[in-house]
């Protein structure tokens, strides 16, 4: 059990208790937390379900795989430490994990 | 959570109800699929304080269908790995999901709709969100008749009565080169079956993509051992003396009569959307459940989304109606803004992806009407998109194995811009610098 803390663009923010072994982007899911649409359900085809992570808890977290990569250097809004939620899996390590999430999940 | 004692407690509710003064109002949505579970989490997000009922007539919650004909099949993403959401989900917001339930009929007048075990349901809005059915291979002498070995891939169920079949030697006839024939075709080859796929049109992916795609896309499968039969119809199939397990498979190709033996048999010709519980109640039906931008069909208190529904699309100025989770996701959005008295028209554009031996496929806009392909490929060939441009604009783009293209490419579509057709072409050119 780890807590995670999502922040929506507009600021408002949701603390919810993730399984480990679950994707951030499941966890967002499972407590209906608005701003991640995750439309391809996981596998890193749509990007919706992006997210900064501080670079505190970046070094704690395998670094993106080239098909993520891929998808974030040309997503919407993106800052350094964007990340592909549903690519992060929790572990203790991320317990009091932080994700801010961009203005517009779809982006058209 | 039992799906017994919720139907019967819908009855119980009901009576209790009708004598209470104050109803508290209620959404009903009928499917529990796709659409229908986002509508529920949507308007839970939304603050919706009333009641949500989310009725559907499979075992389970709702879940993602895409893994079905990829890793679901291979065995590589698990049955509760599908859904998309835990049922304590359900509980937690509130969502009153009835699942195994189905819903029979709709009366308006009475705004309540009867459910399989003959009991009714009143509604203050009731949503639609029924999806499709797998379209049937019509051909004479198979009426009534029930195979064991014959499958169609829609649903959790409908891969689990095909795992024990696909083994390794077994050869398996797929009857239609779409993305769902095309999926199974690859997970089958790479779990060591014979397949052989029959497709009518003279290349694959026809109605959805151009002729570069569709060579690409069949040179992929055939170099992967995957028998491919083009300008193929089937004309029967042979059944064993029970008539309970087809044997093999009369086709003709370019209109010469062949035969092959089949251990099982694929068919994946397209959906039937299901729209009878409307059309019987009277509402429009027109390829889909014909509703407005806001989902709304001519009933104020009816609504229609996802796969079963026919929609205005601010991106083809006509109607469409699409089978896609994305739309499935934004129509949802659009009821639930619509359920909770805004009006927010889609302006989405659509998208689609697939997955064949490990190599995505991810597709944006639509192509028809196109009046020039642009192509890029790597050296290798491994790799491969194409843009289909109208007045000088991509209007729609097809990336194979290039996610980073693909975000540049929805860019270059939402934007309209007008673009260099020979820098469009030019693998040096980096695409993002295009879309920018
Ligand atoms: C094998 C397969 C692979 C796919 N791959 C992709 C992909 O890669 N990418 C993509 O974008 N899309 C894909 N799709 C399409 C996508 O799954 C659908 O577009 C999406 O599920 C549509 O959502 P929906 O809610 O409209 O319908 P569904 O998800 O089909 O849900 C409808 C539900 O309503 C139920 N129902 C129907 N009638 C009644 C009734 N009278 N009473 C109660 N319940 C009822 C049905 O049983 C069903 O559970 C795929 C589909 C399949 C089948
Ligand atoms: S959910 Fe689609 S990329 Fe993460």
């Amino acid at each position: 059990m780890a807590k995670v803390t999502f922040i929506e663009a507009s600021g408002k923010q949701h603390e919810v208790t993730a399984q480990e072994g679950q994707s951030v982007m499941q966890v967002a899911m499972d407590n209906l937390v608005p701003g991640i649409v995750a439309e391809c359900g996981g596998f890193a085809n749509c990007a919706t379900c992006h997210g900064y992570v501080d670079d505190a808890w970046l070094k704690k977290i395998p670094p993106p795989d080239a098909a993520e990569e891929g998808m974030i250097e040309c997503a919407f809004h993106v800052q350094p430490n964007s990340r592909l939620t549903c690519q992060i899996k929790v572990t203790p390590a991320l317990d009091g994990l932080v994700v801010r999430l961009p203005v517009s999940q779809t982006g058209e | 959570m039992n799906a017994e004692r919720h139907v019967g407690d819908v009855g119980v509710l009901l009576g209790r109800e009708r004598n209470v003064v104050a109803m508290e109002e209620r959404i009903v949505i009928v499917g529990a699929g796709q659409a229908g579970g986002e509508l529920a989490a949507g308007l839970r997000k939304q603050g919706y304080k009333g009641r949500v009922l989310l009725l559907g007539d499979e075992a389970h919650p709702p879940y993602q269908r895409p893994p079905l004909s990829k890793g679901f099949l291979q065995g590589k993403v698990a049955l509760t790995d599908l859904y998309l959401k835990p049922l304590a989900t359900y509980e937690r917001f509130d969502i009153e999901l009835k699942s195994g339930t189905r819903v029979e009929a709709i009366d308006r007048a009475a705004r309540e709709v009867s459910l399989g075990d003959g009991s009714r349901l009143a509604y203050d809005k009731l949503v639609l969100a029924t999806g499709g059915r797998a379209r049937p291979l019509s051909l004479p002498g198979l009426e009534g008749a029930r195979l064991e070995n014959l499958f169609s891939v829609r649903s959790i169920s409908d891969i689990e009565a095909m795992r024990g079949r696909f083994v390794p030697g077994n050869h398996l006839v797929i009857v239609g080169g779409g993305y769902v024939g095309l999926e199974v075709a690859a997970v089958a080859v790479q779990l060591g079956l014979r397949v052989t796929l029959l497709e009518a049109a003279p290349r694959l992916l026809s109605r959805v993509t151009g002729p570069e795609v569709s060579s690409f896309i069949e040179k992929l499968h055939r170099e992967r051992g995957v028998e491919l039969r083009l300008s193929c119809e089937v004309r029967s199939l042979e059944l064993d003396e029970a008539r309970r397990q087809v044997r093999g498979v009369g086709f003709a190709c370019h209109g010469v009569p062949e035969r092959l033996e089949a251990d099982l048999v694929l068919v994946g010709i397209g959906l039937i959307p299901n729209t009878e519980l409307a059309s019987a109640a009277g509402l429009a039906v027109d390829n889909g459940i014909v509703v407005d931008e806001y989902a709304c069909t001519a009933d104020p208190n009816i609504l229609a989304i996802g796969d079963c529904a026919n929609q205005p699309s601010a991106y083809t100025g006509g109607r469409i109606r699409l089978e896609s989770v994305p739309n499935a996701i934004e129509h949802a959005r659009v009821a639930a803004a619509t359920l909770m008295g805004k009006r927010e028209p889609s302006s989405a554009i659509p998208w689609f992806w697939s997955d064949q031996y490990g190599l995505k496929l991810q597709m944006v806009g639509l192509s028809t009407g196109y009046e020039q392909c642009v192509t890029r490929s790597s050296a290798e060939g491994k790799e491969f998109s194409a843009f289909y441009l109208k007045d000088r604009r991509v209007i729609a783009a097809d990336v194979i194995g290039r996610p980073a293209e693909f975000m540049a490419a929805r860019r270059l579509v939402s934007s309209r811009a007008e673009v260099d057709a020979a820098r469009l072409g030019d693998v040096a050119v980096p695409l993002a610098s295009i879309a920018a």
